[in-house]
């Protein structure tokens, strides 16, 4: 029983989603990992070092420059009928292809897992992690995406795979990169970040959200939102944190100015502590929260910053 | 251009969902039931094109039990202009959801679909790009901006770490997230004039799919609960427990 694992990467390192995805890969048996991109050899090296990984196979070409999922899919179902299970990470990247993947196969895609039972049994959320539900998939070949914060990432040294080409794929013309506007950051991302800073609709407006900054700075935080917060055009998308959004699951969570709708805590429940600071004592975020502060976050924030900055 | 809109019926967004006690699944008895919320925002976006000029007809799709026709009237009471029913007691899985939808776009040869990009019920985010894949189309998931030129669609989309903007040629899938647009409340007239709408309805026979599903739930349980701590007095004790207590700083 072999799985492949698509892996998300920079072109230079292997993402931690990533390298959750092959811990649960780890779990079913032997892995081999596929990095597809266009000057990727220092990540198909990086892959080559996490521990466990046997095979590295690198399509590396034009065409996958841009992680569309059409060339992509059909280059993985081209791979399939060596392995048993296809996996990726339940990101962006991930959960774009898979399911495209899946359907060539005539396959149920099993979204999310959050946990490994058999080869064939899965548990993975439901209703916004109201649910956990154990799914066993009567597919032959399963393709699955991983719920990372459910799974410890492999480290990112000690294997020594091999890497070896992929097979050419006929080029498609269904659909073409354009642009992309990446959000710069100096901050770790929110899915990989130790701590996660985030800030709700108590924020008020987008600048006040630089309030976040000097805390999330001496925390080495990635900085994340409610839904109510991207939704009223504070931040972009990308920072939500939720159902919807990203799942993120650190050592440190602190949430500020939100109240703790059922579909934000799906997003961060499993972190390892919560803090929140909400002046509503009565917030549903209390309710999880391991310290809380109930109070004015335009008073609590500077507050914060100062007492960290004492050190 | 022809526009095929699937809409789900799931459990209201409000509803505080609980697992049912003897392990089967979320209790959905005496629940209310809306349409999905990411697919309110695909019935707006067609709606939209239409007001446009882009889009010519609305074609609102449900797939389940008899029920579903609801969903379907919402929609049309949003603008869509008429619906097709897939009427099944089987549970379906989005494998089974995008051959029925694959198989109703051969016949129906519409120049887009738009989904909404999850479920909030299953949660599977898979539907779009599943059905993009059976009839060979192009993907643009995750969508939150759709321009239409020179014959094809360029769709800005959601990646990990921000946006990127694809081209696509059509017909294409587009599945919607919550930037795309803020649906409407449809009117009272909008209502009534909905329900002279027609519905066609269909079994899975009919389009030739079969719709057993592929994934058995063994069991669903609620998960863990985290139990609320403490209420501290200020910001210093915060950090005080937080360094010695937590020792996560």
């Amino acid at each position: 029983m072999t799985a492949l694992v698509l892996l998300d990467h920079d072109s230079a390192a292997i993402k931690q989603p990533a390298r959750s995805a092959v811990a649960a890969a780890l779990q079913l048996g032997a892995a081999d990992v596929l990095v597809a991109g266009h000057g990727v050899q220092a990540a198909a090296e990086a892959a080559a070092k996490l521990p466990g990984v046997g095979k590295v196979i690198v399509a590396d070409g034009e065409a996958y420059a841009n992680g569309l999922a059409e060339p992509l899919a059909a280059l993985l179902v081209a791979l399939a009928p060596a392995y048993t299970h296809l996996l990726a990470a339940s990101t962006a990247y991930g959960k774009n292809v898979l399911p495209r993947v899946a359907a060539l196969l005539d396959v149920q895609p099993i979204s999310d897992i959050a946990a490994v039972v058999d080869a064939n049994t899965f548990v993975r959320p439901i209703y916004a992690g109201n649910g956990l539900a154990t799914v066993q998939s009567s597919d032959e070949k399963k393709v699955i995406t991983v719920r990372a914060a459910s799974f410890d990432p492999v480290a990112e040294e000690g294997g020594s795979g091999t890497i070896e080409a992929a097979p050419a794929v006929a080029a498609q013309t269904l659909s073409r990169f354009i642009s992309s506007e990446l959000s710069r950051s100096e901050r770790p991302e929110l899915t990989a970040a130790r701590v996660v800073i985030s800030g709700g609709r108590g924020m008020q407006n987008g600048d006040n959200f630089r309030l976040l900054d000097p805390i999330a700075d001496k925390l080495g935080a990635a900085v994340g939102a409610s839904r109510a917060a991207v939704d009223a055009g504070f931040v972009p998308n990308d920072y939500q944190v939720g159902q919807t959004g990203k799942i993120v699951a650190p050592d440190l969570y602190v949430a500020v100015g939100i109240s703790g709708a059922i579909q934000h805590l799906a997003g961060m429940k499993d972190s390892k502590f919560i803090v929140a600071i909400n002046k509503d004592e009565e917030a549903p975020i209390f309710q999880v929260a391991d310290y809380g502060i109930v109070g004015d976050l335009f008073v609590v924030l500077p507050a914060l910053a100062a007492e960290l900055e004492r050190g | 251009m022809k526009i095929l809109v699937p809409v789900k019926r799931v459990v209201d967004y409000n509803v505080k969902v609980r697992v049912k006690s003897d392990g089967t699944g979320v209790e959905t008895n005496g629940v209310k039931m809306s349409m999905n919320p990411f697919d309110e925002i695909a019935v707006e976006e067609a709606v939209r094109l239409k007001e446009k000029g882009i889009a010519t007809e609305i074609v609102a799709v449900s797939l389940g039990i008899p029920a579903c026709a609801e969903t379907i009237r919402t929609a049309l009471a949003m603008g869509a202009d008429r619906g097709i029913l897939v009427e099944t007691d089987v549970e379906l899985q989005p494998l089974a959801v995008a051959k029925l939808l694959a198989a109703i776009a051969a016949k129906e040869q519409p120049g887009l679909m738009i989904l909404g990009k999850q479920a909030i019920d299953d949660d599977m985010s898979a539907t779009g790009q599943m059905l993009a894949a059976f009839l060979g189309w192009p993907q643009g998931t995750f969508a939150s901006q759709l321009t239409f030129a020179d014959g094809g669609i360029t769709v800005k989309r959601e990646v990990d770490g921000g946006m990127e903007t694809v081209a696509l040629s059509l017909p294409a899938v587009i599945t919607t997230d919550l930037r795309l647009n803020e649906p409407r409340y449809a009117s009272l007239p909008n209502i009534m004039k909905a329900r002279k709408k027609p519905i066609e309805t269909l079994k899975p026979a009919d389009l030739g799919v079969d719709p057993t599903p592929r994934l058995k739930v063994l069991k669903v349980v609620e998960p863990a609960k985290r139990k609320a701590g403490v209420k501290v007095a200020d910001v210093a004790e915060l950090v005080m427990k937080l360094r010695t207590e937590a020792k996560v700083i």
